[in-house]
Parts: C-alpha cells; sequence; structure tokens
C-alpha cells in the first residue's frame, strides 16, 4: 500500500506553488500570450497603428518558400550540432575517466570553452575560417581547397555546426564525465572477470547505464540549438549566403528588428513554441521508454 | 571617454544645481564608437560650452540598426530621445512613422535660429527631404562610394597606375591586364547592395524602384532587374567567375584586404578615407566610381549612404527649442568643415566645402573632394535623388543573398534580379499594409 502524505486544506499548497506559478505567469504565459496576440495584427513599428489581419501573417509566412526551407536547415543544424557536440563529448569523458593520473588537468582544460560566449566563440571561429587571412583556410589553401563560407552554404553550415557545438563539447563532457563516475565498479570488474574487453564493457553495460543522462543532454542539446545558437550564427555568417544558415531562431530575429515587422515576427515565435512542444513531447513519449533508469 | 565626460556632467550637475536647474536637457542618441564617437562627443561639449540655457546629452546606444531599434523600444514606452541617429535605410520608417517624429525644418525653422533650406547640398540632403520639398531630418554623416587604386600594386602587375578608370569598359581591361600580371586581387568591393545596385542605377540615371524610388508613395516596387542593372552585374559575374574581382562579405570586409595591400581596386565609400590613410602601406589614389558609357545617362550623381537625425515627438516646446539650437549649431560651417576634414564625410552645407577647400584641405589630402564633385556635379534626377524603401534593411539583406548567388555562378544576374524583385516586393506590400 503506498503511503501518502497529503495536506489539510488548500491554503499551505496554493501558498507553496505561488512562487513558482507567478514566474511562470510573468516570463512565460504573458510574453507567450502577447506573441500569440500580435501574430494577428500588422503592426507599424512605433506602435502608432495595427491592421487585424487574422491568420495573415501565417498564411504569408507558409507562402514563403525560404521560411518553409528554414524549418530544413533548423532540423538539418540541429541533428549536426547535437550529434557534433554530443559524440565527441562521450569520447573523451571515457577517455579521462580512464585516466589515473592527471584527470583533473584534463578535465580542467575540457571544460574551459564552456567558459567562452557564444558570440565570442563564433568570431574566434570566423578568425581562424576567414577567407583571406584565416589560419585554417591559408593551410587549406596550401592544400589546394579554396575554403569560401560566405559563397558556400555547405561550408558555412558546417562552420557555424562546428563553432556552436566546441563549447558545447566541455557542457556534455561534463555530464557524461560525472554519469560516468556512478557507474558501479563492482559490475564493470564482473564483467571484466568474464572476459568481456573494454569496447564489450562499454557498449554492453556503460552506455546502457549512461542512458538517462544521455536523454537528458539530448533534450538540452536540441534546445540549445534551437535557441542559444543564435550569437554563432549572427557573428559568423548572419544567416546567409542565400540564407542556408538561417534557421528559425535567426528568421524571428531578423524579420522583427531588423525588418521591424512584428506581426510576422510574433507569428514565427508562435509556430516556434509548437515546434519545440511537440519535439519535447515527442522525445519525453518515444525516446524515454528507451531510457532505462 | 564617454563615460568620464557622463561621470564629469554628472559631477558638474551636483556641484551646480541651481544651473543645472536653468538648462533644459536634450538627449541625442547616436550609434558612433572609437573616434567617430570621440568627434561626436567633443561637438556635444563645445555646443553646451557655448551657451547656457540647454544641455545635450549624448549616449552611445550600438551599432545602427541597435541605435533604431532603442528609439522605437524607447517611443514605445514612452521615454524616446529629442534626438535620434536613423541611418539611411531607415529613413522610409521614420518617415512612415508620422506622430513619432517632428520634421526638423519645422523644429529648426521654430528654435529661432535661422535655417535656410537651400544652404544644405542638394543630393545630400534629398535624401531626407519630402516630395514637397520639406527637410524631415538633418544629414548627419554622408559617404559616398568611389574607387580606390592601389598604385603599387598597379605597377607590380606591369600596369600603368594612372590608366584611366573613369569607365567600366576600362576597369575590365585593366581588370584583364591585372589578372594578366599575376594580381590574384584585381578588384574588391564593400557594401555591394549600396554600391553596385542602389547608387549603380542613380549614377545612370535608372529607377531602382518605381514611384520615383519610393519617394512618390509606399506603393512602389522594386525595378533592379533592369537592363542596365543586370548588365552591370553579369559583368560583375564573369568576372567573379574569372578571378578578377573577388568576394569578401556583404559589409566592409574587403577594406581589410585592400588596406593590407592585397587588392588592386576596391569600390568603397569615400568614408573609407580616414582608415586606408592610417594602414595603407602602399602608394594609393581616390577616384570617382566608375560608370557604363553609354549607358543611361551617366555619369548622373551618386547617392549618399550614413545617418541623418530625426527629432522625435512627445516633449516639451522649450525642449524642441534646445533641439532646434543644437541642430543649427552642427550644420553652422564651421564645425561642418571641422567634420568634413576630420571624417572624411561629405560636408552637407555648401558653404562648408568651400571653406575647406579655401583652407587648402583639398590640396594637401588630393582625392577628398572627389566625392564631393561626384555628388554635386549634376542637379539629382527623381532616379539620383535617393531611396526611400520600406523595410529597407531586410531588403538589402535579400539583395546581399541573391548578389551572392551570381557570384558563385549558382543564378544568372537577370534570374537573380528577378528573384531579388519578387522578394523584396513582398517586403514592401507588407510594409504598405502595416503604413495604409
Amino acid at each position: 500500500m503506498e503511503k501518502r502524505v497529503t495536506f489539510r486544506g488548500w491554503v499551505l499548497p496554493l501558498l507553496l506553488i505561488a512562487p513558482q506559478v507567478l514566474i511562470s505567469a510573468i516570463f512565460f504565459f504573458y510574453p507567450a500570450g502577447q506573441a500569440v496576440y500580435q501574430s494577428l495584427f500588422i503592426p507599424d513599428p512605433f506602435g502608432l497603428s495595427s491592421q487585424f489581419v487574422g491568420l495573415g501573417n501565417f498564411e504569408y509566412l507558409f507562402g514563403d518558400r525560404f521560411y518553409r526551407a528554414s524549418f530544413v536547415t533548423t532540423a538539418v543544424f540541429s541533428v549536426l550540432v547535437t550529434l557534433c557536440s554530443m559524440i565527441p563529448a562521450l569520447f573523451l569523458a571515457v577517455m579521462a575517466d580512464r585516466l589515473i593520473k592527471g584527470s583533473g588537468v584534463y578535465r580542467t582544460m575540457l571544460i574551459w570553452p564552456y567558459a567562452v560566449a557564444p558570440a565570442i566563440a563564433g568570431v574566434l571561429w570566423l578568425f581562424m575560417f576567414n577567407t583571406r587571412v584565416g589560419v585554417v583556410s591559408w593551410y587549406l589553401g596550401n592544400l589546394g581547397y579554396d575554403w569560401n563560407h560566405v559563397l558556400n552554404g555547405g561550408e558555412a553550415m558546417g562552420l557555424v555546426v562546428v563553432a556552436s557545438a566546441w563549447g558545447r563539447i566541455s557542457y556534455n563532457f561534463l555530464f557524461f564525465f560525472a554519469a560516468l563516475q556512478a557507474v558501479p565498479r563492482s559490475v564493470i570488474e564482473a564483467a571484466a572477470i568474464d572476459g568481456a574487453r573494454f569496447w564489450k564493457r562499454f557498449w554492453t553495460i556503460v552506455l546502457p547505464l549512461l542512458s538517462p543522462t544521455t536523454f537528458f543532454l539530448l533534450v538540452v542539446n536540441v534546445v540549445y540549438s534551437f535557441f542559444e545558437t543564435f550569437g554563432v550564427i549572427h557573428t559568423i555568417t548572419s544567416g546567409g549566403p542565400q540564407q542556408s544558415t538561417t534557421i528559425l531562431v535567426y528568421k524571428v530575429f531578423a524579420d522583427g528588428f531588423v525588418g521591424q515587422d512584428l506581426g510576422a515576427s510574433s507569428a514565427q515565435s508562435v509556430i516556434l513554441l509548437f515546434v519545440v512542444g511537440l519535439l519535447t513531447i515527442i522525445q519525453f513519449k518515444f525516446v524515454e521508454k528507451r531510457v532505462h533508469y | 571617454m564617454k563615460k568620464s565626460i557622463i561621470g564629469a556632467l554628472a559631477v558638474s550637475t551636483m556641484l551646480s544645481p541651481v544651473a543645472a536647474m536653468a538648462q533644459t536637457e536634450i538627449q541625442f542618441w547616436h550609434a558612433f564608437t572609437g573616434r567617430l564617437g570621440e568627434l561626436v562627443a567633443a561637438q556635444v561639449e563645445e555646443f553646451n560650452a557655448s551657451q547656457d540655457d540647454y544641455t545635450v546629452v549624448q549616449t552611445h546606444k550600438g551599432n545602427y540598426s541597435e541605435t533604431l531599434n532603442a528609439g522605437i523600444a524607447a517611443f514605445r514606452a514612452g521615454e524616446q530621445p529629442h534626438i535620434l541617429m536613423v541611418f539611411e535605410v531607415g529613413t522610409a520608417t521614420m518617415m512612415a512613422a508620422k506622430g513619432a517624429v517632428r520634421p526638423v525644418h519645422e523644429v529648426m525653422g521654430q528654435s529661432g535660429a535661422t535655417f535656410d533650406p537651400d544652404a544644405y547640398i542638394g543630393a545630400v540632403k534629398g535624401y531626407y527631404t519630402s516630395t514637397e520639398g520639406d527637410m524631415l531630418s538633418l544629414p548627419f554623416n554622408s559617404s559616398t562610394p568611389v574607387l580606390w587604386v592601389n598604385r603599387d600594386a598597379m605597377t607590380a602587375a606591369g600596369v600603368d597606375p594612372d590608366t584611366d578608370l573613369s569607365t567600366w569598359q576600362n576597369v575590365g581591361t585593366t581588370l584583364d591586364a591585372l589578372k594578366a600580371g599575376g594580381e590574384d586581387c584585381p578588384l574588391v568591393t564593400a557594401w555591394q547592395s549600396w554600391i553596385h545596385l542602389e547608387n549603380m542605377s542613380a549614377y545612370h540615371d535608372v529607377p531602382f524602384a518605381s514611384k520615383d524610388n519610393g519617394f512618390g508613395g509606399v506603393d512602389t516596387e522594386l525595378m533592379l532587374n533592369g537592363e542596365a542593372q543586370v548588365a552591370h552585374l553579369s559583368a560583375m559575374g564573369q568576372w567573379a567567375k574569372d578571378g578578377k574581382f573577388i568576394y569578401t562579405g556583404r559589409r566592409n570586409e574587403g577594406g581589410a584586404n585592400f588596406r593590407a595591400g592585397e587588392c588592386a581596386l576596391f569600390t568603397e565609400s569615400s568614408a573609407g578615407y580616414a582608415g586606408i590613410k592610417a594602414e595603407a602601406e602602399f602608394d594609393f589614389d581616390v577616384r570617382p566610381l566608375p560608370y557604363w558609357e553609354g549607358v543611361g545617362n551617366a555619369p548622373q550623381n551618386t547617392i549618399i549612404g550614413g545617418a541623418s537625425l530625426w527629432v522625435m515627438e512627445g516633449h516639451e516646446a522649450e525642449e524642441y527649442k534646445g533641439a532646434g539650437t543644437f541642430l543649427s549649431y552642427l550644420s553652422s560651417s564651421d564645425v561642418q568643415a571641422k567634420w568634413h576634414q576630420d571624417t572624411g564625410y561629405l560636408p552637407i552645407t555648401a558653404e562648408a566645402g568651400q571653406a575647406t577647400r579655401a583652407a587648402g584641405f583639398y590640396d594637401e589630402n588630393p582625392g577628398t573632394d572627389v566625392a564631393v564633385i561626384q555628388m554635386t556635379t549634376n542637379q539629382p534626377t527623381a532616379n539620383s535623388k535617393g531611396l526611400r524603401l520600406g523595410s529597407f534593411d531586410q531588403i538589402r539583406g535579400i539583395i546581399d543573398e541573391e548578389l551572392e548567388g551570381i557570384w558563385s555562378g549558382d543564378k544568372t544576374a537577370q534570374e537573380a534580379m528577378d528573384s531579388a524583385k519578387e522578394r523584396g516586393d513582398a517586403l514592401l506590400r507588407r510594409f504598405e499594409a502595416a503604413n495604409r
């Protein structure tokens, strides 16, 4: 029989959840409501007049082939960023976990990039890959490869993915490393006695035990690649060339704060809200089932 | 620097409360940092010291886009400054915001200072003047594109540095010679849309958009896919393909290459002068922007880029008087001549230009008057007065994207410009809807 502790009456529990509800209301429900409301209008930037257009903004957006293409761009971008930041992080964590001496030094060094703000990271990578003065593009040039991310969409995408994933590797490393330390030694030792080699042990024991962490990082990294990579994209490509790196969030910014088109920008935030909500539901419904806690 | 001035102001305000209360404060938001920021601060300080009635407080609000956004957000919150700096592409946005801005001809006329609209250079003020001829904002920093030549690079490639580069036909021949002479970067540009489309159209007296480039109303459509523009971009595209025109980015990234001596020719704003003079370790000179011989009415006049000062609504009468006085001070001949000589920006009054010439500045700094001459030789036409298009910052982004399509060889010039028109027109229709 399950034992339940319940409050007597309603006042105390309501009071206890009030701060959380209040914060959510002020910082989430109110702005989200405003965005939904604004998405039905075409306002002028100064707020002097506003035309009610119903779902006109949404119609306009879905009629725009560049907006539709930006969904694909976002999907490609976030899958790449998530993979490029999680796989190396896991690899590094496993390596650091095996070290007996000096793991503290490696750990500290590996965490450093996380302290670099996305915009700064963007500028650093931009310098290295600058088409005329960049160190990396100079070496590539010597190898006979003409690097030009200002004109080549694929290269631009590669560069923003690497720049976005780079700082993120540290963050993921930290979580994987902590999770690895929590894997019971006894299980691994038992497998070792049974003759399982390192990689066998890794695939059959360690990785499944890491699955809650992996799942958590998957959710967090997808959200990161959706929203927080703005600084990197803004500094490196500004969404170009030919919108090949314009992800949904960047378009919200460009339309709202460069184009002063607040109606279309609000409509995009509403769409984005649904997309992220949907993704989170999918992740919890389907991916979480495979996770062993 | 800025902080210390604000600090000094704060201290002086605290020390003399009586004097401070008698002074009316005028808020001035601008987008300048570095050397330009210091020069603006100096202008403001000098104005404040010159009289006792008003104190202008200057604040840096980020780059051009950020400053405009700060002004708009502040207006919505009822906290707007008196004077806001807005870059030229934001002009249509500001003009459409009736009720948010007060025309400067009104403010300056009522401030008691003498205001003579004819004192301003036509091609400069035209950009900021209504179709009725009223000046709506005060041109502050204006520049126009010119051709910068690295004479040493020309010589190294075996090309006579004094070759006539006044037409694109001649430039084309020179690019061939430069390439043949081993030059890796014969031509590079900054601000591609501004120089190779907007100015190109004005210079050849062909329309960039209908309704007199948008001066005639918000129901305007882009006409940048015209014959002259497409021909120019096709030639540029071919040069890009042959490695004679090197594309470096949408803004002024090419400036770094040119200043480092890597490139022979560079189309860039006349305001690039200060930077090139400071950094270039080679012999350079300034030429007028080239034109296509036999196309349109070239050379007509080029148009400006830069920013102007807008006076915002919602303040006290006394404060408008102060704002008007400050703007009159900025337009005065001495202030303008100094600004022109310090920065390389164009003078906004003819008198300031003459004063600069009389002081011998152009003789000591050859080429600094090329932009002035290019702007003022002909009376601006409906096609060369400027551009007044809503959402223009974004339209420029679209144009940049389409131009990149040409440079990479993905699209022909005609395809790219047709697409730019289609996409840009969609934004213009939305702007029209928002400002109906």
